[in-house]
């Protein structure tokens, strides 16, 4: 018995040897992440579709075909939805021992991603954030086998600050809501606007009630009043509230954050750099369902970016691809004009933001007027000076 | 030269002596007087026009619309849209074989080249290519066509007769254009975000040599090369810079950039006139045209023209 067994894992390896090269990267997530769930208000309004960013991936994956065939290689994505971390890393071993799988897609909210990758930290294999926006995680929780695909928190905000100072609108009626995602965009809008030079003149929590009691934080006309300001910013995560404070405020002033102007790493109407090309081919791949999202976004450019390095290496080495993702060799093309590679102090891909409204792109940061050294993208986010990640 | 003793001077011009220029955003192809550079006409064409071609014998051009899938057929006498040629998924770059027989289209989204046979307008074969491909040149004796794929990094060459891959070449990031030198040894690509030109030998299809721009006070991701022509001498090569917003001379023997010629903004479509006296760039972002005298290297006139200007085409 143990003879036939062994002869037929012989055959086996010798019909692949003459075969194309088969390539397995992972895509891991929950099973039911409430941050894409439809976002539905009163009356059944719905504000945004679901959204799953492996759509995003197979987007990428479909453009895996025709490299494939230039590399002689066959690419897979093998999704797995788990409902917790510990299903997520018994995922992982099979993937990594039976498909050799090195390069997995992580899409997890902070809070679960921090303890996944901590678990991972010393192993052979690349690991790609696709959602999860964290500063820590590219700070004192960066690990090296961590790369982050979705832009940082900073630097969505830093990418707003830019834009208030260029318009030189640096006196801010900060707006918040009840949800901790709120404080924390928020709390980055605040830092981001001091590092460019504005100021908070005031910074108020509001209150989706009809409740005339609490009327001081649920009255935008009187959330808005007793103070001069050049803009008002909303952090409000549902929007639920903040789609009515645009017209509805005491001054006549531009409305931005979480609506009006609104930061993001994606957005469907952009209309250069190519972007209307992947956002046309996204769709497709979603039958005209959805617009494309920053996750989905996230997730087809870590498989771009992987795709990338295998062409550029013509290798299937994990340390030579490895070397080419991380260094200068890959530079990708992320449909937002300049090229992104990897930050090698902390691992997040260096990309601008798009400064978008309900159906425009208004303006790609950084804004002109914002030089760096190194290179101009590394004016939004952390830099490396000021970063707390030790890889 | 070549080029001069085809060229019989202005006054007995073959064409209309009109430029015409498609126009991206506001589907319109506008025409220019060809001796004073100013705007006579603007002609309504079919939805988002980009490359355009003659026919066999210069009465009709072509131009391709994305937006309508078509490609649609303009009479530069009667400046007039006068037919097209229906279903062609979101064409954006073409050519002809030598007899104008088959007509070879790269299909951005449906990641294909088609080959169209012209006299019963249908599709009679389909290729696989990577995704967007754009930049489409067909060999001289038709045996082969090659096609740059700009989302995917590779330009691809195919078989003229049986369609089949002959090779996948890994280039530069987003490979846009092809030039080649009246011989055929080598084919230029550019390599947009990669910021130069790579030079492929036809015969090994290796990528050989490449060449990288950087005009004075510009940064490398600055230079977004898209168009590259090469004249008909073969000595010369301009390579349109895009976001660097120059044109790069190229003395193609010793691959020296010998001049950098401010343009508009977004500079990325290229076209000589007959006599290689004058040098169209589109603008993009200007929505204008710079002329370029090629005796001076100067840029001596820029033309406000339509929204998203792609590329002109010369009736000399």
């Amino acid at each position: 018995m143990r003879v036939l067994v062994v002869l037929l894992v012989v055959l086996l390896a010798s019909a692949t040897a003459g075969a194309q090269q088969e390539v397995t990267f992972g895509y891991l997530g929950l099973a039911k992440d409430p941050r894409y769930a439809r976002l539905k208000t009163y009356t059944n309004l719905v504000l945004r579709p679901a959204i799953d960013p492996v759509d995003g991936a197979m987007t990428a994956m479909r453009e895996a075909r025709i490299v494939g065939r230039a590399l002689k290689m066959k690419f897979a994505l093998e999704v797995v939805r788990e409902r917790d971390t510990e299903g997520l890393l018994a995922a992982f071993e099979k993937l990594y021992a039976e498909r050799d799988a090195r390069f997995f897609l992580v899409d997890l909210p902070g809070e679960a991603l921090a303890p996944f990758a901590a678990a991972l930290r010393d192993r052979d294999v690349l690991l790609f954030n696709v959602s999860a926006m964290d500063p820590e995680l590219r700070g004192e929780k960066c690990q090296a086998n961590l790369l982050h695909v979705i832009p940082s928190r900073t630097q969505i905000t830093d990418g707003l600050a830019q834009f208030l100072a260029q318009k030189q609108w640096y006196e801010v009626l900060v707006l918040v809501g009840p949800r901790e995602e709120d404080r924390l965009f928020a709390d980055s809008f605040v830092t981001s606007l001091r590092r460019f030079g504005g100021k908070v003149v005031d910074r108020r929590e509001f209150l989706p009630t009809n409740d005339p009691r609490a009327r001081e934080r649920n009255n935008v006309r009187l959330l808005t009043s007793g103070v001069d300001y050049d803009a008002i910013f909303v952090a409000d995560s549902r929007t639920e509230f903040g789609r009515f404070v645009p017209y509805n405020a005491y001054l006549p002033r531009p409305v931005v954050g979480s609506i009006g102007l609104v930061p993001s790493a994606w957005h469907w109407a952009s209309e250069r750099f190519g972007s209307p090309q992947l956002n046309q081919r996204f769709e497709r791949q979603v039958k005209k369902k959805r617009k494309m999202t920053d996750f989905d976004w996230a997730a087809w450019a870590a498989v771009r970016s992987l795709l990338e390095a295998y062409t550029r290496t013509r290798s299937t080495d994990f340390a030579t691809l490895r070397e080419a993702l991380l260094g200068e060799e890959v530079r990708l093309d992320v449909y937002k004009g300049a090229p992104a590679d990897f930050r090698p102090w902390n691992r997040q891909l260096r990309q601008p933001i798009l400064l978008h409204t309900s159906d425009a792109v208004i303006a790609y940061a950084p804004l002109p007027q914002f030089l760096h050294a190194r290179n101009n993208l590394d004016t939004l986010g952390v830099d490396e000076p000021m970063s707390a990640c030790k890889l | 030269m070549l080029a001069l003793s085809a060229w019989s001077g202005p006054g007995a011009a073959k064409g209309t002596g009109l430029v015409f220029i498609s126009n991206e955003k506001s589907d319109t192809v506008t025409v220019l007087d060809g001796e004073t550079d100013t705007v006579v006409a603007t002609i309504e064409v079919c939805g988002r026009p980009r490359d355009m071609e003659w026919n066999a014998d210069q009465t009709l051009f072509y131009v391709a619309c994305a937006d309508d899938s078509v490609i649609g057929i303009v009479d530069p006498e009667k400046l007039a849209y006068v037919d097209e040629i229906p279903y062609i998924e979101e064409p954006e770059a073409f050519e002809f074989d030598r007899a104008h027989k088959r007509l070879f289209v790269s299909n951005e989204e449906d990641a294909a080249l088609s080959v169209i046979d012209m006299e019963t307008r249908e599709v009679i074969a389909w290729v696989d290519t990577g995704e967007e491909p754009e930049g489409v040149y067909v060999t001289k004796d038709d045996k082969q066509i090659w096609v740059t794929a700009e989302a995917s990094n590779l330009v691809h060459v195919i078989d003229g007769e049986t369609y089949e891959v002959l090779a996948d070449i890994v280039v530069g990031t987003r490979p846009r254009r092809f030039a080649t030198p009246p011989d055929e040894r080598e084919i230029w690509v550019s390599a947009e975000l990669a910021g130069r030109v790579d030079i492929i030998d036809m015969e090994t299809f290796e990528v050989k040599e490449s060449i990288s721009f950087l005009p004075r006070g510009f940064r490398p991701e600055q230079v977004t090369p898209v168009d590259v022509l090469i004249t008909p001498d073969g000595e010369t090569a301009y390579v349109a810079l895009g976001r660097a917003n120059h044109v790069a001379v190229v003395d193609v023997a010793t691959r020296e950039v010998e001049k950098y010629i401010l343009t508009g903004n977004r500079t990325w479509g290229l076209t000589l006139t007959r006599d290689g006296k004058k040098l169209y760039a589109t603008n993009g972002l200007s929505d204008d045209v710079s002329i370029i005298d090629t005796e001076t290297l100067t840029n001596v006139k820029s033309v406000p023209v339509g929204q998203i200007p792609y590329i002109a085409l010369i009736d000399d």
